[in-house]
């Protein structure tokens, strides 16, 4: 069985560290910026970023009603931090015309855990995940206020879930593409070759 | 330093190199724009900038104007940070440690020690490791920004000459230490430890750059990008994400080139989509041509 192909939407942020982190756990990649390019991919992964910058690009070039389709019809989709607010239901407190690509039954809150000077690194503990806990990389990170029935919380930090997995999609309020430690990733690449 | 792997801490613990150089990692693609307003920074904001600069001046005004620049005011500073909900930026000047505690103090999310300011301190730079507050700074070549970088910046803009609207030293910067990166790639390890004397920059540092190809932290482009066509070339050169002081407010539409400067950032590559962003705009910032400036406004020669 050939290797999944996944794409990273390129929009905005560190797109780069997340193509590494896909190839490091074994999937094809590619950048993805146009309908067309997502056309072609078996999975997607939201990176981190500026969730308004990102929602606002992908909007302006038409991307955001492909992605809800997909999204909708059963392609799995992975997001951290930026990209766990534009996999989310509900934004608890957003930008005037920031739009999500939706999908996971919850409700996050942006900058939940303070500016960058609270950013932090801590170890977390995530189902599904084997092998000991993740470090999670939280910087100006959401948190999920509230998850819905259909959602099912992976990681807790201080109180409030912050990896959720609904169906074939997967969101973390923090970082793993900057750790260099790919079990992440290779979650979800298992949930792509799962999704065929 | 993505690419290693190390124990995860049991305690949270803020302001590591990882949490530092991560976050510029999360602006990589974007624009980051000086404002000195509230209704400049939602502007910025709604135009899709990654992050704002909040600055008193705009280094267009601060040419003009003359005399020493200094850090903000903090109110002005406060007004900006509650306006917006991207990251907000603050200047301090070179070797001015207070201003940086005072900004670190305010909780900006980036300080930027600038020579677009009037240095404090002709020999040192700031101690960026002994703050929880990342650090971005200017460089024209290699050797700088490794200095910088020793010295705990989390973050790397090519100075090119700010409040100028000309693109020239900007282009001259990227293709400066992209150029050395390129050379460097090139020498076997024999070959480092007198490059890093030459470069003026720690063995190690060196070391890692040659090996790596590129800066251990992000690399974006400040200093003159007035266009959206500027802001592609810099990406096109190799700049991660660019900086635009006094092009977007300088200009006669500054929302609208605001936002088509972020478009062309992200599809820098695509000069169909540069093409139609770059249209309608109305007048650019009128610009300065580099060599009518005295040498003392040379901003790019501060710093060392």
């Amino acid at each position: 069985m050939t290797s999944p192909l996944i794409g990273v939407l390129a929009l905005q942020g560190d797109v780069r560290e997340h193509l590494a982190a896909l190839t490091g756990a074994g999937a094809r990649v590619t950048a993805v910026r146009r309908p067309e390019e997502l056309a072609e991919v078996e999975g997607l992964v939201i990176p981190g970023g500026e969730s308004t910058t990102i929602s606002k690009l992908a909007h302006a070039f038409g991307l955001l009603e492909p992605l809800r389709a997909r999204v909708r019809s059963g392609m799995p989709a992975y997001g951290s931090c930026a990209g766990m607010i534009m996999l989310a239901d509900k934004i608890l407190d957003p930008r005037s015309g920031q739009e999500t690509v939706g999908g996971i039954d919850m409700i996050v809150r942006r900058n939940a855990f303070g500016r960058q000077n609270e950013s932090f690194e801590a170890a977390v503990a995530m189902a599904g995940v084997p092998g000991g806990p993740v470090d999670g990389v939280f910087i100006r990170a959401p948190w999920v206020e509230s998850t819905g029935a259909l959602a099912e919380t992976l990681a807790v930090h201080r109180g409030h879930p912050v990896a959720v997995r609904q169906d074939h999609l997967l969101a973390t309020a923090f970082h793993p593409e900057l750790t260099g430690d790919h079990r992440v990733h290779a979650l979800f690449a298992d949930m792509v070759r799962t999704a065929r | 330093m993505s690419s290693t792997s190390s124990p995860a801490p049991t305690t949270p613990e803020t302001g590591t190199a990882r949490v530092k150089r991560g976050m510029a990692e999360q602006l990589k693609g974007g624009v980051i724009m000086d404002v000195v307003t509230p209704e400049q920074a939602k502007i910025a904001e709604d135009a899709g900038a990654v992050a704002v600069m909040a600055l008193e001046r705009v280094p267009a005004d601060i040419r003009k104007d003359g005399g020493v620049a200094r850090m903000s005011d903090p109110d002005m500073i406060d007004g900006i940070i509650e306006a917006v909900s991207i990251p907000v930026m603050a200047k301090s000047r070179i070797g001015h440690v207070v201003e940086a505690q005072v900004l670190q103090a305010l909780g900006v999310d980036y300080i930027d020690e600038s020579e677009v300011l009037t240095p404090a301190d002709e020999v040192n730079h700031t101690d960026k490791w002994s703050f929880t507050t990342p650090f971005v700074c200017g460089a024209t070549n290699l050797g700088e920004a490794l200095r910088r970088i020793a010295e705990g910046a989390a973050m790397i803009r090519s100075k090119g000459e700010a409040g100028t609207g000309n693109v020239v030293e900007a282009v001259r910067h990227m293709r400066q230490i992209r150029g050395e990166i390129g050379r460097l790639r090139a020498l076997d390890n024999h070959e480092l430890f007198a490059a890093a004397k030459e470069l003026r920059a720690p063995y190690e540092l060196v070391k890692e750059v040659a090996g790596l190809g590129k800066l251990p932290v992000v690399l974006f482009s400040a200093g003159g990008v007035a266009t959206p066509a500027d802001a592609a070339l810099m990406r096109q050169l190799g700049a991660e994400g660019v900086f635009v002081g006094s092009g977007i407010f300088k200009s006669g539409d500054p929302a609208k080139r605001a936002a088509a400067i972020v478009k062309a950032t992200t599809f820098y590559d695509d000069p169909k989509i540069v093409a139609d962003v770059s249209r309608g705009l109305g007048e650019a910032m009128v610009g300065i041509n580099i060599d009518t400036l005295p040498d003392g406004e040379r901003y790019a020669s501060r710093g060392w």
